[in-house]
């Protein structure tokens, strides 16, 4: 056999999961516990009525470690389904940031065109702050927190990556 | 369905006779009592108490590998679990199917620090194949047949089920086994018909084939090895086999090269090495096989067959992966194989032979005993044949013993040979030979030891005397952990740091305490009479062998070097010195 590649990727990987007790920790674990990469993860109830979560992890790894994460994920018994996003196709990935901004005059209306042109949301507001709530790749959020950084930003809050396929398909 | 409400602690217990279970090993405690009653008031099942909760463990383990079945363990919480933890893992590296039932502190003090609480299932989560928390009683019947199912389906393993004490006290609902469990967790049995196909056309080519057979032979049950003899016997190819593997194919037979790896033989590993084509069935390419990676069979084209994909180009890519259960797969390999009859190239299939027989004329297993000093070679050897004929099982303890016993003692079926393979746990053989004789209570079962192995579970002599468990633990005393020793020699300049086995007890007036006989060899002429004698004893028998304090395990291939870099014998290491990346490797 061939070597296998050893360039390093990263994958959005997506898990269905048994909504139970534990299994996020299972999840986690298998990451620490072999040494994988966690860069980022997301997980919620997606399916009430059957009791599933999708966790969406962001990893990154060779093709062959990408290969054993996805086998080691799928040997998980509450695991149902894993869709690597990133081999089967196009597929959209959004995060969600929270961004205090603290300041008062031009670098408050700075902060606000700005916002406009990310096409943030300034979600709260006080005399001399504003919350802006941003959507999109994790590119476009890492460079609006880098222009708000001398706006006085003070805060952020930022979730994992939420992704799905493009198309009509499911996973 | 006005069915009777049962307590929960009879529920699992029906739960349990309704798998089949008829022997389970443990020991009791505050948080378990209600289970231990429900005991009491049966029986179906018998209760093995063992002395240490580890020993618990391995004996289900030894059951279940000589029998097949799923080994069954009963702990207290707290320190019961915790004592479990390593016999867990055990089996989780070997793939050994075992459900154990844990109690927990009740339910409203879970989190409280209570009394003899642990976090079970966060400590067992990565030494078991998976684990619960029954919080309802009435999921109690459920969860105990979906725990038997996950145990023993796909790639076996061990599975913990945590009962906190009020769960198991309730009243509640008995359900029987129904399809649940097996629609929620089905790993995929039959193999893909094309990958089958192109596997048995690579081999049909081959001019110089190999089968690689594992543990997952054994695991697949004694009609997988059946078959892996029939593949074998079609292909004309040598056969090897791991240490988990011995047994699925007949040592007698003169198509078996011998085990491979660290400590297989010259014949193995060069065919490892040389061939062209390497078939892989249930075998996982571990560290002990394969030695230096990028140096492991570098020509040659692999199929592998196995249930768990992630045991598929985990460590080696292979360019045939089939992801199935080694029965189903090779019984479609030969049937492919009889139908297409490949035309194989004779000639390349006797010259590739001829090799073979060359790398055998070097006699790497060879071993002179003269004098009176006992060669442990020899005595394994005279062990084999002395039990030859009868229907023996064979358990070790870690070390060089495990490996002497590996290379001289002839396995020809499956299911008889229970060793701590992916772990390699000192004190496993005495608690898995009870486990097995508990199974096999006519049958001849000795645990060949090493004597600082014997001392990590010798609690369990008592167990053994409890039940009037004729086994017989064969200690190869070389007063070293020998195989510490061999490594200090090899690696650290020969300073024998803490290997001596010091103070070490007088194994036949420790047998006696233990109500057992207690023989001893310390000449060569007279290991024959000590063997027969072991094996004459209707009882349990310590029979301790003084062996060549000095002996070292060989063929050795050394961590980080390739298999045709292999030691023959202690004249060789000067030579090669060990490089630095593989002084790190264990
Ligand atoms: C001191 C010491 C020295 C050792 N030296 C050696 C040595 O020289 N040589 C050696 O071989 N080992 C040696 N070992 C053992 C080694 O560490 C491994 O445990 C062993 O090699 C693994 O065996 P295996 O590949 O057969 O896999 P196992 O651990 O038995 O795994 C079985 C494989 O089969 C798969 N499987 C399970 N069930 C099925 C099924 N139904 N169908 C299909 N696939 C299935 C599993 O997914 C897994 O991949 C040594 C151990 C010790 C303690
Ligand atoms: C529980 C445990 N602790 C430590 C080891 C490391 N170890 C491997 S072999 C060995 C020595 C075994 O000595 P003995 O049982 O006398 O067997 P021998 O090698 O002498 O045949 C040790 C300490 C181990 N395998 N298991
Ligand atoms: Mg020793």
């Amino acid at each position: 056999m061939s070597e296998p590649s050893k360039e390093v990727n990263r994958h959005t990987i997506a898990v269905l999961v048994d909504n139970e007790p534990g299994v996020l920790a299972r999840v986690i674990g298998l990451f620490s516990g072999r040494g994988y990469n966690i860069e980022s993860l997301t997980v919620a109830e997606t399916d009430h009525a059957a009791g599933l979560s999708r966790i969406t992890i962001v990893t990154t790894g060779t093709p062959m470690i990408i290969e054993q994460i996805k086998a080691q994920l799928g040997r998980l018994v509450p695991v149902h389904k894993v869709a690597d996003l990133t081999l089967d196709g196009p597929y959209v990935e959004r995060e969600l940031a929270l961004v205090k901004v603290v300041g008062k005059g031009e670098k408050r209306v700075e902060s606000l065109r700005i916002a406009d042109t990310f096409r943030a949301r300034a979600v709260d507001s006080s005399n001399n702050s504003f919350v802006f709530e941003i959507v999109g790749a994790a590119s476009k959020i890492d460079a609006f927190i880098e222009l708000m950084q001398p706006l006085g930003l003070t805060e952020v809050s930022r979730t994992g990556a939420a992704a799905i396929s493009r198309g009509n398909k499911p996973i | 369905m006005a069915k009777k409400k049962m307590q929960g602690a009879e529920i699992v217990i029906e739960a349990l006779k309704e798998q089949g279970v008829t022997e389970i090993f443990g020991y009791p405690g505050g948080a378990v009592l209600p289970l231990y009653d429900a005991i009491f008031n049966q029986n179906a099942i018998r209760h093995i108490l063992v002395r240490q909760e580890g020993g618990a463990v391995h004996a289900a383990e030894g059951y279940a590998r000589s029998t097949g079945k799923v080994g069954v363990v009963l702990v207290t919480s707290g320190p019961g679990a915790t004592n479990a933890v390593t016999g867990l893992t055990d089996a989780l590296m070997d793939s050994i199917p075992i459900v154990c039932l844990t109690g927990q502190v009740p339910t409203h003090l879970i989190g409280n620090d209570a009394f003899q609480e642990c976090d079970t299932t966060g400590i067992t989560r990565p030494c078991t194949k998976h684990n619960y928390l029954v919080k309802d009683v009435n999921d109690l019947a459920a969860v105990v047949h979906e725990a038997f199912h996950v145990a023993r389906s796909g790639r076996p393993g061990p599975v913990v089920i945590d009962l906190p004490k009020d769960v198991v006290m309730a009243l509640g609902n008995y359900q029987e086994a129904g399809t649940a469990a097996a629609e929620k967790y089905s790993p995929r049995v039959k193999g893909d018909q094309s990958a089958i196909t192109e596997a048995v056309r690579l081999l049909g080519q081959a001019k110089k084939p190999i089968i690689y057979a594992g543990g997952g032979v054994i695991n697949s049950g004694p009609k997988a090895s059946k078959l892996l003899g029939d593949l074998v016997k079609l292909t004309g190819a040598p056969c090897t086999l791991t240490l988990m593997g011995l047994g699925a194919y007949p040592a007698s037979d003169k198509q078996f090269v011998g085990m491979l790896g660290m400590h297989g033989t010259y014949e193995a590993n060069l065919a490892m090495h040389d061939c062209d084509v390497m078939l892989c069935v249930g075998a996982r390419f571990d560290d002990r096989i394969t030695g230096r990676l990028d140096a492991f069979s570098p020509g040659s084209k692999k199929i592998h067959i196995d249930i768990d994909p992630s045991s598929i180009n985990k460590n080696v890519p292979v360019d045939v992966p089939i992801v199935g259960d080694v029965g189903s797969v090779l019984a479609d390999m030969v049937r492919k194989w009889k139908a297409a009859k490949p035309k194989q190239d004779k000639a390349a299939l006797k010259k590739w032979w001829g090799q073979i027989d060359q790398w055998r004329a070097r006699k790497c297993l060879a071993f002179e005993q003269k004098g009176e000093i006992i060669k442990p070679q020899h005595a394994i050897r005279r062990l084999f044949e002395l039990t030859q004929g009868r229907e023996t099982f064979i358990t070790t303890e870690v070390g060089q013993h495990q490996m002497w016993a590996a290379q001289y003692y002839n396995f020809d079926k499956p299911n008889h040979w229970m060793t701590s393979g992916g772990l390699g746990t000192m004190g496993y053989g005495l608690p898995a030979a009870m486990g097995v004789q508990i199974a096999h209570p006519d049958a001849l079962v000795v645990d060949i030891a090493g004597e600082a192995s014997t001392l990590m579970n010798i609690q369990e002599m008592s167990s053994i005397a409890q039940y009037r468990l004729p086994v017989k633990i064969f200690i190869l005393n070389n007063e070293y952990m020998g195989m510490v020793r061999q490594w200090q020699e090899l690696l650290h300049g020969g300073r024998y740091s803490e290997s001596y086995m010091e103070s070490l007890p007088d194994f036949v007036k420790l047998a006696e305490s233990f109500h057992a006989a207690g023989l001893r060899a310390t000449k060569a002429s007279e290991l024959d009479d000590v063997i027969k004698e072991m094996i004459a004893i209707d009882g349990p028998v310590i029979a301790d062998i003084a062996i060549d304090k000095a002996e070292n395990c060989f063929p050795m291939i050394p961590s980080g070097a390739a298999h045709n870099e292999m030691l023959l014998g202690p004249n060789d290491k000067a030579n090669k010195p060990i490089s630095e990346e593989g002084m790190v490797l264990v």
